[in-house]
C-alpha cells in the first residue's frame, strides 16, 4: 500500500486499526480469516512487510494483541463488582463483546467503560441471566469512576444560604455526586468482593504471578450475590477519598428533586409525599440531611452538571 | 549542549516518571530528584486526588510533561479539545517542554491506546510534522517527538526510520526525546545497526533522553519498562551523550514498579555515563 497523500495515510491507519479492533480467538490469536472472508495472512501481507523471524501475520499479530490484553485488563481492573456477579468467563466474554461493538472513543482508558450500561440495555443476552443485577452493578462502578475525578464545584456552605427563603432558594449538586436507585444491595457485596481479592493478592507470591494474565492470577473465592434490596444510594467524594453512602428513601426523593432543579421546599414536599412513615418528626430529620449533605460538600453553586440517577 | 530551543533552554538531570506506587513515599519523605516526569493523560482531568497529588508535587519538584495519546501521526486533524485539556494542564505545570510520540494511534475517534509505527514517506512526514506544529502553536510550549519501539514495518516505507524522524523534525522544527531503549528494541526487531541511528539524527534538536528495561521473547523484543536498563542500552546510552551532551534524562518503569529507591538508584546510574564523557571531554 502506497502511503503518498494524507488520504493514502487514512486508508492505512483505518485498515490497520480495523485489524486490531477485531477480537482474538479463543486461544489469544488473531484470526485467521478478514472480515470479507479472506484470509487474514493475505490481507496482513498487503501492507505488513515480513522479517526473517516472523511473518507480517504475526507481526500484525503482535499489535492486535498488545490491543486487546490492555482494553480487557483495564475493564477487568475497573469492574471487579461486574466480574464477580457474572464470574470470569462471562466477565470476558461480555467485555469483549462490549469493546467489539464500542470500541474506545476517548483519548483516556477512564472512560473505557462508559457505555457499558448502554451495551448491556441493548444486549442484554451477555449478562443474562444476571441482567438486573449486573446493570445495578455497572451503575454503581461507573459512579465511582465519576466520583474519583470529576470535577468539584465551590461547596455552599450554610452561611451562604443563612437567609435564604426555601421556597425561592434552588441548590445544585456537586458533579462528581451520583444518586442511585439500585434494586440489589450491590455496595455491600462489592466490598465482600474487594475484601475477598484483597485477602488472595496478600497470599501470592509475587514475581510468579504476576508473569501471568491477569484473568488468571486471582483464585476464584465465591462471594454470596447480591441481596435482591432497594437501595438509594450516594456516590461521592470526601477529601479526595471515595465513599458510598446508603440514603432513605424520601432523602433521596429531595436529592434527586434538588437535582432537577426544584425549590427546596418543593423538593421536600416530593420528598415526602411520597412517604409511608407517619406521625415523623420530619423537621428535625430534614434539618440533619441538609447539615450532613452540606457538611459533606455535596450543594454548591450554580453551573454544574450533576450525573444520573 | 544541554539547553536548547527544545527543552526550554532547561538544565535538567536526572528524571523519574511519577507513579501511583510512589506517591505516598514522595510525599512523605520529599527526596532529592531533579525532576518528575508525569504522563499529562494521567492528570487531564477535572478534579479529585489526581489534581490533588499533582499539586502536591508541583510545591516541591520541576515536572515535565509526556504524553501518549497526542498521536501525531494519526492521518486525523488533532483533537481540540484533547489539546484544550492539555493546554489547561500545561498552564498548571509550567512545563518548560512537553513530549509525546511519533506515532498514531487512532482514527476518526476510535482510540487503540497504543503508540503505532508510522510509515516512513514523505507524504507521512508532511502530516506529522503539520499536526505538531499545530500543537505547538496552540500549547505555546516547546515540543519533543519520542521515537518509538516497534514490531512491525510498512511495505510503503521509503526511508530509514532515523531519516523520517530527521525529516519530521527538520519540517515541524521541534525537539526529539531520544529513546534510547526504543532505538534497541526496534534496531533487534528489524534488524538495523542501533548505533547508525544514533548517528544520523539531528544532535543539536535532541531535548531529552528516555532510558528504560525491555523483555526478549523468542523472535522479538519488547519495550515493557519493567526491568532496570540492560547493558547494551547503557552502551548506547553513553555513546548518545558522547553525542549530544549532558541532557535531561529519564528513567521509565511502568510496570512491576519496585520501591522508589530501587527505581531512583537506577536511574543515577546514568550519571556515571555522563561522568566519564564529561570527563573525557575536559581531558
Amino acid at each position: 500500500m502506497r502511503v503518498n497523500s494524507r488520504s493514502q495515510l487514512k486508508k492505512l491507519q483505518a485498515l490497520m486499526a480495523s485489524t486490531l479492533f477485531r477480537p482474538l480467538t479463543a486461544r489469544d490469536r488473531m484470526q485467521p480469516r478478514w472480515i470479507d472472508g479472506r484470509s487474514m495472512r493475505a490481507v496482513a501481507a498487503q501492507f505488513i512487510r515480513p522479517n526473517d523471524r516472523l511473518s507480517s501475520f504475526e507481526r500484525l499479530e503482535i499489535y492486535n494483541r498488545v490491543y486487546w490484553f490492555r482494553v480487557l485488563d483495564c475493564l477487568y481492573d475497573d469492574y471487579p463488582g461486574l466480574r464477580a456477579v457474572l464470574g470470569e468467563r462471562k466477565f470476558m466474554k461480555l467485555i469483549t463483546g462490549y469493546l467489539a461493538k464500542y470500541p474506545s472513543a476517548s483519548f483516556t482508558l477512564r472512560n473505557l467503560g462508559s457505555r457499558l450500561e448502554k451495551f448491556i440495555r441493548e444486549e442484554p443476552k451477555w449478562a443474562r441471566p444476571h441482567e438486573r443485577v449486573a446493570l445495578d452493578m455497572i451503575r454503581f462502578e461507573w459512579a465511582q469512576v465519576v466520583a474519583f475525578d470529576d470535577p468539584a464545584k465551590p461547596s455552599i456552605t450554610p452561611d451562604d444560604i443563612l437567609d435564604a427563603r426555601p421556597e425561592k432558594l434552588r441548590l445544585r449538586l456537586q458533579p462528581y455526586l451520583s444518586l442511585l436507585q439500585l434494586n440489589y444491595a450491590v455496595d455491600e457485596f462489592l466490598i465482600a468482593v474487594r475484601k475477598s481479592e484483597s485477602d488472595v493478592l496478600r497470599s501470592e507470591a509475587s514475581n510468579i504471578v504476576e508473569a501471568m494474565p491477569k484473568a488468571s492470577r486471582r483464585s476464584k473465592k465465591k462471594v454470596r450475590s447480591p441481596k435482591h434490596q432497594r437501595v438509594h444510594l450516594a456516590v461521592h467524594r470526601f477529601d479526595n477519598m471515595l465513599y458510598y453512602k446508603r440514603l432513605e428513601p424520601e432523602a433521596f426523593a429531595i436529592l434527586i428533586a434538588l437535582r432537577d432543579g426544584d425549590t427546596v421546599a418543593n423538593a421536600c414536599a416530593i420528598g415526602l409525599a411520597a412517604s409511608r412513615r407517619r406521625r415523623f418528626n420530619w423537621s428535625s430529620q430534614i434539618k440533619n440531611w441538609f447539615n450532613d449533605w452540606s457538611s459533606l460538600g455535596w450543594f454548591c453553586q450554580p453551573d454544574s452538571n450533576p450525573k444520573e440517577s | 549542549m544541554p539547553a536548547n530551543p527544545y527543552n526550554g533552554f532547561t538544565d535538567y538531570g536526572i528524571g523519574l516518571g511519577l507513579r501511583v506506587p510512589h506517591y505516598r513515599h514522595i510525599l512523605a519523605k520529599k527526596p532529592v530528584v531533579d525532576w518528575f516526569e508525569i504522563i499529562s493523560e494521567n492528570f487531564m482531568v477535572d478534579g479529585g486526588r489526581p489534581l490533588e497529588v499533582l499539586d502536591s508535587i508541583l510545591e516541591q519538584y520541576r515536572v515535565v510533561q509526556h504524553g501518549v495519546a497526542m498521536y501525531f501521526g494519526s492521518a486525523d486533524r488533532l483533537n481540540r479539545e484533547h489539546l484544550r485539556k492539555l493546554k489547561r494542564l500545561v498552564k498548571r505545570t509550567k512545563t518548560p517542554w512537553l513530549s509525546d510520540h511519533l506515532c498514531w494511534g487512532s482514527v476518526d475517534g476510535r482510540y487503540t491506546h497504543d503508540l503505532l509505527p508510522m510509515p516512513y514517506t514523505f507524504a507521512s512526514a508532511r502530516v506529522t510534522a503539520q499536526n505538531i506544529r499545530g500543537a505547538r502553536d496552540f500549547l505555546e510550549v516547546p515540543i519533543c517527538v519520542e521515537n518509538v519501539s516497534s514490531y512491525a514495518e510498512f511495505h510503503g516505507s521509503e526511508m530509514t526510520e532515523w531519516e523520517f524522524l530527521s525529516e519530521v523534525v527538520e519540517l515541524a522544527d521541534c525537539g526529539i526525546l531520544l529513546d534510547v531503549n526504543n532505538i534497541y528494541v526496534s534496531s533487534k526487531n528489524h534488524n538495523f545497526d542501533p548505533y547508525e541511528y544514533l548517528n544520523n539524527v539531528p544532535h543539536d534538536r535532541v531535548g531529552q533522553i528516555h532510558i528504560a528495561g525491555h523483555s526478549k521473547f523468542e523472535k522479538y523484543i519488547l519495550d515493557t519498562h519493567d526491568h532496570p536498563v540492560l547493558d547494551p542500552v547503557w552502551k548506547m546510552y553513553a555513546h548518545a551523550v558522547k553525542l549530544v551532551g549532558r541532557t535531561a534524562t529519564l528513567l521509565e518503569w511502568d510496570d512491576r514498579i519496585p520501591t522508589f529507591d530501587e527505581v531512583h538508584n537506577e536511574a543515577l546510574k546514568a550519571n556515571q555515563f555522563v561522568e566519564k564523557q564529561f570527563q573525557k571531554a575536559v581531558a
